[in-house]
């Protein structure tokens, strides 16, 4: 049998700033390598919850259960270890830090993963003969490197360089909070073909959405209904469609009446 | 009353001095006594306290530099930048260490040789920018004058090579305070560029630097002036920058302050020409009980003039940081546009950052815009950086380079921007082995 590439068990989750909420409540998710596994979920569910505790953002205490990736314990592991261990958080806000250009910030990155593995740095050559590929792969334009890292950049182009970024440092598990919110179909193409170009039977994708449209593009392995800090339904891609056609209200959430009335 | 203030520094060379250079010095000296040291009780010099100078047995410059070993020299030069230089050690001027050749047409030499070979160009011009000092620091500077440098531009010159004028504190002997004044006199439409370099070779070296340079920038003449002080922890450094601007002129001044114990900055330009626009780009990065001051006033005095003020402040350990920007504009000040920024990022708990913008307009048709921010680095952008894969150290250390690097971005040297990024970043927390490019 082969180790999971990622397994959740029985995760309980709150803000260390609110402990009085649990946010995640018990959930179990697998992913083996090669698959890519949907949560959709309504707004609050906790779905960014997970995404941002997977990837070690400090702000979450773990009260209960497990994350293993790969086997190893992930709870273990600060934020820019997971990353050079594989883990890639695609934002659903990727910050803009004017400032810092995004090839600098990128060759540190890729040299940071090569220093963790043990291997020698690249140099600024190999570097950019690398980054070169991945550009053509992704669909970005290389001069979006010569920018500042996300700065002034649209909202296709942030979500564009995320998975550009995912694809420069080779992540095996890629988390994708939300990457189809504010894209136009043109960039949603875009983002989902160059995901689609990183598939292949060892990576791992976690794709994070409230609504099925992206699952059109990057088809799924597995579904999994995520409401109230809960996995409460799983599935085949059918999942999706199901929920797109009914909404969340079978599943006793009423959308509408946490939106704003003014929105 | 302090030895500073009675202490006749520079009286034995009265002799040589032209009448109308004594009666400028002396009307310094008087104004210097009725005004004596500023203590926090004016409101300019609220958070600066200066006491501790009046503690302190100051000696005036030695009549002859102090020789230096060449290797200790080669410390301070900026790699790869050719430059003019004039060397003062301990406040003397070293003819040894000098190069002041180069920047022809432009005349360099020292004000004690200008104020005789160049009356016409000086006579009306030294010492009207300190008419009406604020404080007994520019006065005393005007009862002293010590030896300084003055550059002038014909009409129409540009100057390739800059004048770098460096400025080495020892730490041997008895503390030396010394008051120097440069002048730079750019003709019509003539480009120059000086940088004023003040270093030490030691941690603890005990000094007092008070200088004044006067800028006077004619029509179309465009003046870049640097100011980079790396002193030693135990030094106080006052600077004063101040210009006249004559139509379409442009000045620009990059201040970047790393060193000292308590300095001062004071940039005071006037745009006096229809037209005129400066830029006023700052840094300054303290730690340890670093204070350090930034006093800005831009006078607006003619119609459509620009003025730019960017200041940018890094606070580590218990320093203080502080910027005032007072931005005054005339009554003929018509359309005038003026922007000023200050943002400052706190490093520890005990760090402080103070700005305080004044505006006095006196004029109705003007723009003018302020804003000033106090921030920490960003959690958000730190966790960002460590998704993917970089050290909480280096993401933090990258995120302070980067507030830092707008300001260097202004500056036209190159060399100058590596060399105060390099200096930057080893005064950072725990950024060693960030490797930037600039």
């Amino acid at each position: 049998m082969t180790t999971p590439l990622l397994e959740i068990r029985n995760l309980h989750v709150r803000l260390e700033e609110q402990p009085e909420i649990e946010i995640l409540r018990g959930i179990d998710l697998t992913i083996q390598p090669g698959e890519v596994h949907s949560i959709m979920g309504p707004n609050g569910s906790g779905k960014s919850t997970l995404a941002q505790v997977l990837s070690g953002k400090e702000d979450y205490e773990i009260t209960e259960g497990e994350i293993l990736f790969n086997g190893e314990d992930l709870a273990e592991m600060d934020a820019d270890e997971r990353a050079n261990a594989g883990v890639f958080l695609a934002f659903q806000y990727p910050v803009e830090i004017p400032g810092v250009s995004s090839m600098q910030f990128l060759k540190a990155a890729v040299n940071a993963k090569r220093a963790f593995e043990g291997k020698e740095e690249l140099d600024a050559g190999s570097l950019i003969k690398h980054f070169r590929a991945k550009a053509e792969q992704i669909n970005v334009p290389f001069e979006m490197l010569k920018r500042n890292v996300n700065e002034g950049f649209s909202g296709g182009e942030k979500k564009r360089f995320e998975i550009f970024q995912m694809a420069v440092l080779d992540s095996v598990l890629g988390i994708l909070d939300e990457s189809d919110s504010g894209l136009d179909i043109d960039a949603l193409k875009i983002v989902s073909d160059g995901v689609n170009s990183m598939r292949d039977g060892n990576r791992g994708f976690l794709l994070i959405t409230h609504y099925q449209r992206l699952l059109s593009y990057i088809v799924p392995d597995r579904v999994h209904v995520l409401v109230k800090g809960q996995i409460i339904k799983s599935g085949g891609k059918e999942l999706a469609l199901e929920l797109e056609e009914h909404g969340y209200a079978p599943f006793g959430v009423n959308e509408t009446a946490s939106q704003p009335v003014t929105a | 009353m302090t030895s500073l203030l009675t202490d006749t520094g520079t009286a034995h060379r009265d002799g040589e001095v032209p009448s109308w250079v004594r009666e400028l010095r002396e009307a310094g000296a008087a104004a210097a006594a009725s005004l004596g040291l500023p203590t926090p009780r004016l409101e300019s010099w609220r958070f600066t306290d200066l006491r501790a100078v009046e503690n302190i047995d100051f000696a005036a410059p030695r009549a002859h530099a102090p020789k230096l070993a060449s290797g200790a020299f080669a410390a301070f030069e900026i790699e790869e930048l050719d430059v003019a230089r004039a060397v003062f050690v301990d406040g003397a001027f070293s003819p040894a260490l000098s190069d002041m050749a180069g920047m022809d047409p432009a005349r360099v030499m020292l004000l004690s040789d200008a104020v005789r070979e160049c009356e016409a160009e000086l006579r009306d011009r030294l010492g009207t920018l300190m008419l009406a000092p604020e404080d007994g620091l520019e006065a005393l500077n005007q009862s002293r004058m010590d030896d300084g440098v003055v550059v002038i531009v014909p009409d129409g010159a540009t100057i390739e090579r800059p004048l770098e004028i460096l400025c080495v504190s020892t730490g041997e002997g008895d503390p030396v305070a010394w008051h120097p004044r440069h002048v730079i006199v750019a003709g019509k439409g003539s480009k120059v560029r000086v940088l004023e370099h003040s270093v030490s070779m030691t941690d603890d070296a005990v000094s007092l630097t008070n200088s004044v340079t006067e800028v006077f920038a004619d029509e179309d003449a465009r003046v870049e002036h640097y100011f980079l002080e790396r002193d030693s922890r135990s030094a106080f450094n006052i600077s004063t920058l101040a210009t006249k601007q004559e139509t379409r002129s442009d000045v620009h001044s990059h201040t970047v302050l790393l060193g000292g114990k308590v300095v001062r900055n004071n940039v005071q330009p006037t745009l006096n020409g229809a037209n005129a626009h400066c830029l006023i780009n700052g840094l300054y990065v303290g730690d340890g009980d670093q204070l350090l001051d930034n006093a800005m006033r831009v006078r607006h005095s003619a119609p459509d003039c620009q003025s730019r003020q960017h200041y940018k402040g890094i606070m580590n350990g218990k320093s203080r940081g502080v910027f005032t920007g007072r931005i005054i504009v005339d009554k003929a000040g018509q359309q005038t546009d003026a922007v000023q920024s200050s943002r400052a990022m706190l490093l520890s708990e005990s760090a402080r950052a103070t700005a305080r913008p004044q505006l006095e307009i006196y004029a109705d048709d003007v723009k003018c815009t302020h804003g000033a921010t106090t921030g920490r680095v960003d959690d958000e952008a730190v966790f960002y950086f460590m998704s993917r894969g970089l050290s909480e150290e280096v993401s933090r250390a990258m995120l302070i380079y980067a507030f830092a690097a707008e300001g260097f971005d202004r500056m036209e040297l190159v060399p100058v921007r590596r060399l105060l990024a390099r200096e930057m970043i080893a005064k950072l927390p725990k950024a060693a082995g960030l490797s930037i490019e600039v």
